[in-house]
């Protein structure tokens, strides 16, 4: 794990061991720093998808709720009009649609994101408290096939770091 | 050389512009100042002594809250003024009010987001807590005008109930109770989504052993991981977008609520887009309210800047003067249609017993709000204040008209009444006041005000260097 005192840093660093051949590693900064998805190779959420079914889910659910109740489980004549008077059911469909969209996208980021996590090995490093503050981190994981112990600390101090640290499992 | 003399000019020029408008941060500040400023209000050991006096204050009218809400329930709705034909009285006016004042809470939060709106930054996080405690306290007045709220769930939400008995979709008032459940838990998942990182910060940076706990479990475990990032700004912009047509889709329903009636006064069709200026009026006023005071207070002057305070009372001018458009539009109406009944309303809002509230609540939305036109008001903060909290009430006259004056002269003169509330209605608002106050208090005191993550990316410190541009 090495430590940068500025963003700058930090993308240059990731994009460096990128093209060392890294390639199970993280970054961690106190701010979402766009241009790290591209320094990581970091591949497009599907999130925005699962919001779009989810809010299609929410909508035929909410029409699907109303047509059940007026049509079939108690039907009332109100002024004569059909039982199925959609018109009057769009906006709780609208709103059944939004609940839908925004319970995904809630519940979908968080668990694609596999929090919460009460622990993991970067927070045994001290001086990833400062993480959530003016810190930055680049991770190069030992499962990643160029790891090497020494190899992989000697490129990481070649970075400029302020530091670097071994990350305890 | 000529190259370099064009872009001091230039920069010259820029700064001579940024003077006159005001930052939305002061210089000088850096990831860390950023931080224990707006972290220290909350990590702090010392609570100020004001806070505690402010926070007794309203915790003394939440009791009355309590006190009534208790009385309600024994006695029942009677013990308000509302009667036959003014059934619908404060407990609506307050309602709208409350609902009305949320809404500029999910406006700053979201629609100026998706607008890139750099202002709203320091003050999205307070105002969505604002909107959240509205919502709350506006969601007490239906629940508890059905007297008895447990007996009042079958026909407020679909579920199997043992009387085979289903909601009336075909009702506004249905469609009220979904717009209004679902805005508050879209509120209540955006705020909390927007939280989490500024959780992580106070987590490491918390001194005592409880804070350290507290904290890292509403933090989810969360460590800024790039991934996770970008996961979560895709969840937020996505949460926003579809925060946008919900927050205007709320109070449009709780206009339909009176526009799909036949009475006078309600049945008109610029109900929706008035309802959802005044809403967004009323709402910045709130947020003034509470801005002027905390800035003052937490000494977050650098974070509330001017720039915060000319930007609100703009909006408050734009959408006081749609609201003041509504009006106009409601006589010339009434006087267009040619219909009796919507002449003899307006006459009656303009010279019956209760024009008094009528003119007042034109004299101040649509005459004193022309002050915001001017600079020095615009400058001077403690007018300001006050022109809010006018503001405030200007608009809770304004559904007192619409409400009251529609309904206690309608079409058969036989009917006719006047409508007067009691002790216990007044008892009722001042409560659901010290609910929201008293909300607010404990929120500035254990939870960060100012979104810390949010005010770093405005920071200079955020900014990558040129050369990674290339």
């Amino acid at each position: 794990m090495a430590e940068f005192d500025n963003a700058t840093a930090l993308v240059d660093a990731a994009t460096k061991a990128r093209l060392a051949g890294y390639r199970k590693m993280d970054a961690y900064s106190p701010i979402p720093i766009e241009e790290l998805n591209e320094a990581l190779d970091l591949r497009r959420t599907r999130l925005p998808l699962l919001v779009l079914l989810g809010g299609i889910f929410g909508g035929l659910g909410g029409f699907g709720l109303e047509y059940w109740v007026s049509v079939m489980a108690y039907p009332m004549n109100i002024g004569d009009r059909p039982l199925n008077s959609w018109p009057q059911f769009i906006p709780v469909m609208f709103e059944t649609t939004v609940l839908g969209a925004a319970l995904t996208a809630f519940v979908g980021m968080w668990a694609l994101n596999k929090l919460p996590q009460p622990y993991h090995p970067v927070f045994n490093v001290d001086a990833f408290a400062r993480a959530s503050t003016d810190r930055f981190f680049l991770v190069i994981e030992t499962t990643d096939p160029r790891f090497e112990r020494h190899a992989t600390w000697k490129f990481l101090e070649g970075l400029h770091p302020v530091g670097v640290s071994e990350v305890a499992p | 050389m000529d190259k370099s003399r064009a872009s001091v000019a230039l920069s010259e020029e820029t700064r001579a512009l940024l003077s006159r408008t005001p930052a939305v941060i002061e210089p000088g500040h850096t990831f860390e100042s950023v931080t224990e400023t707006i972290g220290h209000v909350v990590l702090s050991k010392r609570t100020p002594i004001g806070w505690f006096l402010g926070f007794f204050v309203a915790f003394i009218l939440l009791m009355v809250l309590n006190v009534t809400i208790g009385n309600l329930l024994m006695k029942g709705i009677g013990i308000w003024g509302n009667n036959v034909p003014v059934g619908w009285a404060f407990d609506i006016i307050n309602f709208v009010w409350w609902i009305g004042i949320g809404h500029a809470g999910t406006l700053i939060s979201a629609i100026l987001l998706l607008f890139r709106q750099q202002w709203r930054t320091s003050i999205n996080r307070f105002a969505e807590a604002m909107t959240l405690f509205a919502v709350a306290c506006a969601a007490m007045f239906p629940l508890l005008h059905t007297g008895r709220p447990w007996l009042a769930i079958y026909w407020l939400f679909p579920y199997p109930s043992s009387m085979g008995l289903w909601p009336q979709f075909r009702s506004p008032l249905i469609w009220d109770v979904f717009a209004v459940s679902t805005y508050g838990t879209v509120s209540a998942l955006f705020w909390f989504t927007g939280l989490v990182p500024d959780m992580a910060t106070l987590r490491d940076r918390a001194k005592s052993r409880f804070a350290q706990r507290f904290y890292g479990m509403l933090a989810l475990g969360w460590r800024g991981s790039a991934k996770h990032w970008q996961r979560y700004e895709t969840a937020y912009l996505l949460l926003a977008g579809i925060s946008t047509p919900l927050v205007l889709s709320v109070h449009s329903v709780v206009s339909f609520d009176f526009a799909v009636s036949v009475l006078p006064g309600w049945h008109a069709t610029i109900f929706p887009p008035y309802f959802v200026a005044g809403a967004i009026y009323s709402g910045f006023a709130m947020v003034m309210t509470l801005a002027i005071p905390l800035r003052k207070f937490y000494h977050l002057e650098d974070f509330i800047t001017m720039r915060h305070i000319h930007n609100m009372t703009k909006v408050m001018l734009v959408t006081g003067m749609i609201v003041a458009y509504g009006y106009a539009n409601e006589a010339f109406f009434a006087w267009y249609s040619s219909n009796p009944y919507e002449q003899y309303m307006m006459y009656n809002r303009m010279t019956g017993p209760y024009a008094v509230f009528y003119w007042s609540l034109i004299a101040i939305n649509a005459v004193m709000i022309q002050l915001f036109w001017f600079r020095s008001v615009r400058d001077n903060i403690p007018l300001l204040f006050i022109l809010s909290l006018l503001v405030n009430v200007g608009m809770w006259l304004e559904r007192f008209i619409i409400i009251v004056t529609s309904l206690h002269r309608d079409f058969l003169p036989s009917s006719w009444d006047m409508y007067a509330p009691t002790g216990w209605d007044f008892s009722m608002f001042a409560g659901t006041i010290g609910l929201f106050l008293a909300l607010f208090f404990l929120f500035i005191r254990f939870l960060p005000a100012i979104a810390i993550f949010e005010m770093r990316t405005i920071v200079p410190e955020a900014k990558l260097k040129a050369e990674h541009h290339g």
